[in-house]
This record gives C-alpha cells, sequence and structure tokens, in this order.
C-alpha cells in the first residue's frame, strides 16, 4: 500500500505553489473590497463628481436626475459609500462634492488642509433618525435613556423597557456611517461629549440600511435605527421621549422642524475650496426651494431657509 | 542552429520565470502587506492590540482577537459541515455513481462552485437566517453558523472537484487487486482507494477550507459582524464578526495612512500568516508521507 501512495504523491509538490497562489488571489479580493472604487479627478464642468454618505445618496441621485434634465450640458455622477468614504475622497481631491451625515471632524480637516483643499460645508437638509422595531412587538414608545440603555448592553431584554420576555437584537449600521456616529454621540451618550459609553460589543454592524430593515421586518427581537428616507410601512416606528412622562413624539416634517423630534440632524454637503462655475450652480439649486421639493418627496425634511 | 537555440533560450526562460513568478508575486505583496501593516505595531500599544475590543474609530480598541476568533469559529464550522460533506460526494461520484451519473453530477458540482458569493448572501439573509432562528429558536438568525453554512456550501464544489480528480487518478489497478484479494467493496474504498490518493485529497481540503477563510462577501452579508470573543463552542449559534469582513467594510472609509488603516493591513498579514500555517502543515504532511513511501519502494 506505500507503494501505491509514492507513486501518487510524487506527483504533488508543485502543486503547493499553485495552491498558494490560488490562496492570495482570494486574500486579495478581500482587502480590495470596497476599496477600489474612486475615480480619479476630472475636469471641472465635464462631470461633478458627488460621493459619500448612504444616507444622502438617493437624495442626491433625485436632484443630480432632475438638475441634469434641466441642465443638459453637465453631468454629475453620484456614489454611496459612507460619509467617511466621501470625505476621505474630496481630501484626496477625487471628487467635487462630498455628501457627508455628518459634521467633517477636525483631523479630517487638517488633513485637507495638509493636502491643499479647504473643505467648504452646506447644510443641504435636514433628516430624522427613527427607531424601528418588528410589527409583533408591542412597544410604542420608548425615552432616550432606554434606547441608549438598550444599545449599551444595560437592557438584554424587551421586559425590562415594558416589552415582551424576548431577548433584544441590537442592530446598527457600521462604524464608516455618519449614522452609526451621530447614533453614538446624540443618543448613546446623549450628547454628552466627556461620555465615552460605546455600543454592546454584541450589537450587529450591517454594511447597509436595507439590511437593517430586512432583520427588523423579519425578527421580533430586533432594534435598529435608521434614517426617516429609509422607513418601510413593514417595519414599526417607536415614538422618542425625552423624559418617562413624554411626551413622546413620532418623527415626521412637522416634528422635525418643529424641534419637538429629538433624534433629527443636519445633512451636510463639503466642496473643495469656494464652489466656482458648475458646482457652485448646482449648490445654489440645491438650496432653492425646487430642489427642497425633491426633499420633501423622499421622506427627509426640507431646510427652512429659503 | 543558431537561430533554433536562440528561441529555445528565450522560451526556456519564459517557461523559468512564468515557473518563479509566483514566488515573486506571493513575496512582493507580502512586502506590500508588511510595509503597509508593520507600524500598526508601534502605533498601537500591544495591550490594546490584543484586547477584546473593536472599535477602531475610538481611542485604542484595536483588539484584533475577537476578529481572529470570528474568523476561526466561521471556517472550523465551515469546515465541519464541508469535508465530511465534499469527500462522500467524491468518493460517490468517483466510486459508487454509475457513469452517466457521474458525467451529470462533476458538471454541476462544478457549477455550483461558480456561483457569486453575493448571491449565497442573499440566500442567507432572506431564507437561511430566519429559517436557523426559527428552527433552532435563536435571537437572530444572523449568526456564525449562518456563515459557516454557507462558506461550507462555497468550499464543498472545490473539495468534491480536486478530491475526485485525486481519486480518479488512483489506477484500476489496485481496486482490482483488493478485490481480488477478497476486499469488499468499501474496504477497497476506505483502505485502499482512499490512502492511495490522500495527498490529492488532502490539496482537495485545505484549498477548500483557503477559500472558506478568505471568503468575504457571504459573511459580511449574514454573520452580523459583531466583534464578540468566543469563549465557547456555543460561540457559533452567536453573531461575530471575521478579519475579511472588517477589511472589507472599513478599507473604504478609512484615511490613508492612520492607525486604523494599518491596523487593517495589520490583520491582512495575520490572514496571509494563517493561510501560509495551513499550507505548510498540509505540504509537511504530504512531504514526510513521501520520504517514507520512497524508503519503501527503495
Amino acid at each position: 500500500m506505500r507503494t501505491i501512495i509514492a507513486i501518487v504523491i510524487s506527483e504533488n509538490p508543485p502543486r503547493f505553489l499553485a495552491i498558494l497562489v490560488l490562496l492570495m488571489s482570494y486574500l486579495l479580493a478581500g482587502c480590495a473590497g470596497r476599496g477600489g472604487g474612486d475615480r480619479g479627478p476630472l475636469a471641472i464642468g465635464d462631470t461633478i463628481e458627488n460621493k459619500g454618505s448612504d444616507t444622502i445618496v438617493n437624495l442626491a441621485l433625485a436632484w443630480a436626475e432632475a438638475y441634469q434634465t434641466e441642465h443638459t450640458d453637465v453631468r454629475i455622477s453620484v456614489t454611496g459609500g459612507g460619509s467617511g468614504t466621501g470625505i476621505a475622497a474630496l481630501i484626496n481631491g477625487t471628487v467635487d462634492i462630498a455628501n457627508a451625515s455628518r459634521k467633517i471632524k477636525p483631523e479630517e480637516e487638517a488633513a485637507a488642509i495638509e493636502n491643499g483643499i479647504e473643505p467648504i460645508e452646506f447644510i443641504i437638509s435636514r433628516d430624522a433618525i427613527a427607531i424601528i422595531v418588528h410589527h409583533d412587538n408591542p412597544i410604542e414608545q420608548l425615552t432616550i435613556d432606554q434606547i441608549s440603555a438598550i444599545y449599551s448592553g444595560e437592557f438584554d431584554n424587551w421586559a425590562q423597557v415594558g416589552g415582551e420576555d424576548r431577548p433584544i437584537v441590537r442592530l446598527s449600521r457600521e462604524t464608516n456611517s455618519g449614522t452609526h456616529v451621530y447614533f453614538l454621540e446624540q443618543v448613546l451618550r446623549k450628547g454628552n461629549k466627556d461620555d465615552d459609553t460605546l455600543f454592546s460589543t454584541d450589537t450587529l454592524l450591517l454594511p447597509s440600511s436595507e439590511g437593517i430593515t430586512a432583520e427588523v421586518r423579519d425578527n421580533p427581537n430586533a432594534i435598529g435605527y435608521d434614517g426617516l428616507g429609509y422607513v418601510t410601512p413593514e417595519v414599526k416606528v417607536v415614538a422618542v421621549g425625552l423624559s418617562p412622562q413624554g411626551p413622546f413624539i413620532l418623527p415626521s416634517v412637522e416634528t422635525v422642524n418643529s424641534g419637538a423630534y429629538p433624534i433629527a440632524r443636519d445633512l451636510y454637503m463639503y466642496t473643495a475650496g469656494e464652489p466656482a462655475g458648475q458646482v457652485a450652480a448646482y449648490l445654489d439649486w440645491i438650496l432653492s426651494a425646487e430642489a427642497q421639493e425633491i426633499v420633501l418627496q423622499l421622506g427627509f425634511v426640507p431646510i427652512l431657509s429659503p | 542552429m543558431r537561430q533554433i537555440s536562440w528561441s529555445e533560450f528565450v522560451i526556456t526562460r519564459l517557461i523559468r520565470f512564468a515557473g518563479y513568478s509566483s514566488i515573486l508575486f506571493v513575496s512582493l505583496i507580502f512586502i506590500f502587506l508588511l510595509r503597509e501593516g508593520s507600524p500598526a505595531v508601534i502605533e498601537v500599544p500591544l495591550r490594546a492590540l490584543f484586547g477584546l475590543r473593536w472599535y477602531p474609530i475610538e481611542g485604542d480598541n484595536f483588539g484584533v482577537l475577537p476578529l481572529i476568533g470570528g474568523s476561526i469559529v466561521v471556517t472550523l464550522g465551515a469546515a465541519l459541515v464541508a469535508i465530511p460533506f465534499g469527500l462522500l460526494t467524491a468518493i460517490y461520484i468517483a466510486e459508487i455513481a454509475p457513469r452517466w451519473a457521474r458525467e451529470i453530477l462533476k458538471p454541476l458540482v462544478e457549477i455550483l462552485g461558480g456561483l457569486p458569493s453575493v448571491l449565497l448572501g442573499f440566500i442567507g439573509i432572506l431564507v437561511l437566517g430566519p429559517f436557523l432562528r426559527r428552527a433552532l429558536e435563536l435571537p437572530t438568525g444572523l449568526t456564525a453558523l449562518t456563515g459557516a453554512l454557507l462558506l461550507g456550501a462555497i468550499a464543498i464544489p472545490t473539495i468534491v472537484s480536486v478530491a475526485e480528480d485525486a481519486l480518479d487518478a488512483v489506477p484500476g489497478t489496485y481496486r482490482d487487486a483488493a478485490l481480488a484479494l477478497g476486499a469488499t467493496r468499501w474496504y477497497t474504498m476506505w483502505r485502499v482507494t482512499l490512502p492511495a490518493a490522500r495527498s490529492g485529497v488532502l490539496t482537495a481540503i485545505m484549498l477548500g477550507i483557503g477559500r472558506a477563510i478568505g471568503e468575504t462577501m457571504t459573511v459580511m452579508m449574514v454573520t452580523g459582524n459583531a466583534p464578540v470573543f468566543p469563549t465557547s463552542p456555543l460561540a457559533l449559534f452567536r453573531p461575530v464578526r471575521t478579519m475579511t469582513a472588517t477589511i472589507a467594510a472599513e478599507m473604504g472609509e478609512v484615511a490613508n495612512g492612520s492607525v486604523h488603516y494599518h491596523t487593517l493591513f495589520l490583520i491582512g498579514i495575520l490572514l496571509f500568516l494563517i493561510s501560509l500555517a495551513i499550507n505548510l502543515t498540509a505540504a509537511s504532511v504530504v512531504f514526510r508521507q513521501q520520504v517514507r513511501a520512497e524508503k519503501v519502494l527503495s
């Protein structure tokens, strides 16, 4: 039987190099992942490169479409990837406009200035973050304190917030999402800068808003958060209150604009330096009443000023 | 005459270069990984690096252990599914199935291997995850188990295809001899054919595991990506975050040259070393067998 083995094995050792190379190609496929999507800088006036927040991407697409039907000489290319991705691209000079659902961080601004780019901020609309659960979950309202305790891992069972005896499954966006950072700062830490509470380690980090909606729709144990524009009727929105006495407010255009709904934020676009030419015209249009009407249609909240 | 030797010279060099190029590429890749990843060892305190918390956007929360643990749990789970299933399928196709069934099964299995992993991820999110949650009464269906089952499905075609080739390459005379000596069909398969094809079968398993550990898209979609360090076998039923999913999810947003960036490359190095270790182990096992077999022959 030994001789049998020898015959088959003898042709084998060279194969291991081939295996190694094969393995490497798998590894590389993993590493390349989402990194390689950036295009080189294009001359301003040809195409406006617009990239960043996944929260804003649908809105930016709708704007780009509407703007291009009126201005046929302008081409606008819109991609998502997350606020961090957009700002990183702005710093590297590969986009004209970066979309962000959070303010630029001081270190990002410093990195941009080091690269000779001064980011200019525009508030382009507002967004509310809705807390969503499964329709079978009897919970109707939660206070910010309760939501914070759920996500920090203090509460593990729905019974602790007045619900059924079920484990809580926490869903969050990935750490590159502006929504994630906003939620951490404004909800988990309740806006307290000295607080260093983190998400519970067993919080599920899902790569997309759709992933969160899909899991909440299916799983009665789940709690998730998403931009108001992404909430579908298949999930239940929870009313949020600042104190246990209430009032508990559901997110809507009215409650966000009146300031009653507590988890709302501004959405931003950043340009590399003072915008000029086509980019300036596009941003002017975005702040116009016509473009803000589109904001409303997509479930976001228009800015109040003109 | 000179003409011929000149072209011969070029051709031999080309072939030799092609032969050595894999070594060149692997070392270039390793040098690149090392250059981008090694600063992390200095920038991140070792205690943080071997900590249990991965939260790279704040402080020193660069603990890679939960990610390594996550990868190990998912890969082991996938191996437990794929190795028995893959080998049995290979044995069936090579040894038992009639000719016509074999001609249908082999290409079918290979088509299965060509399924895009993102598609399996969708099946995981929409079908397998919810099913496992209900069937096993888990808090959520996005767990290491879901990932392991899907990775198993990804690894099986590789294992079946390579292992079947190896079994098929065993000369028919061995089987005939075993049967003539009075061995049963089962005994022939288990004690003659399979050991004869052992190195090929081992290669098949290593390739399959290599596919599983390097797979990214499916695990990112179905394992929940929660960086929890697995402390018991029950971790298989909890969400985990693998090394590959972490690199894929975070590399896109990270600022070039930051601590986070270097740490992600460090994870890449670890991934590289793990698969290198798997390969070296397999190679040494095969090599040892070969030396032993040569001794018997001489």
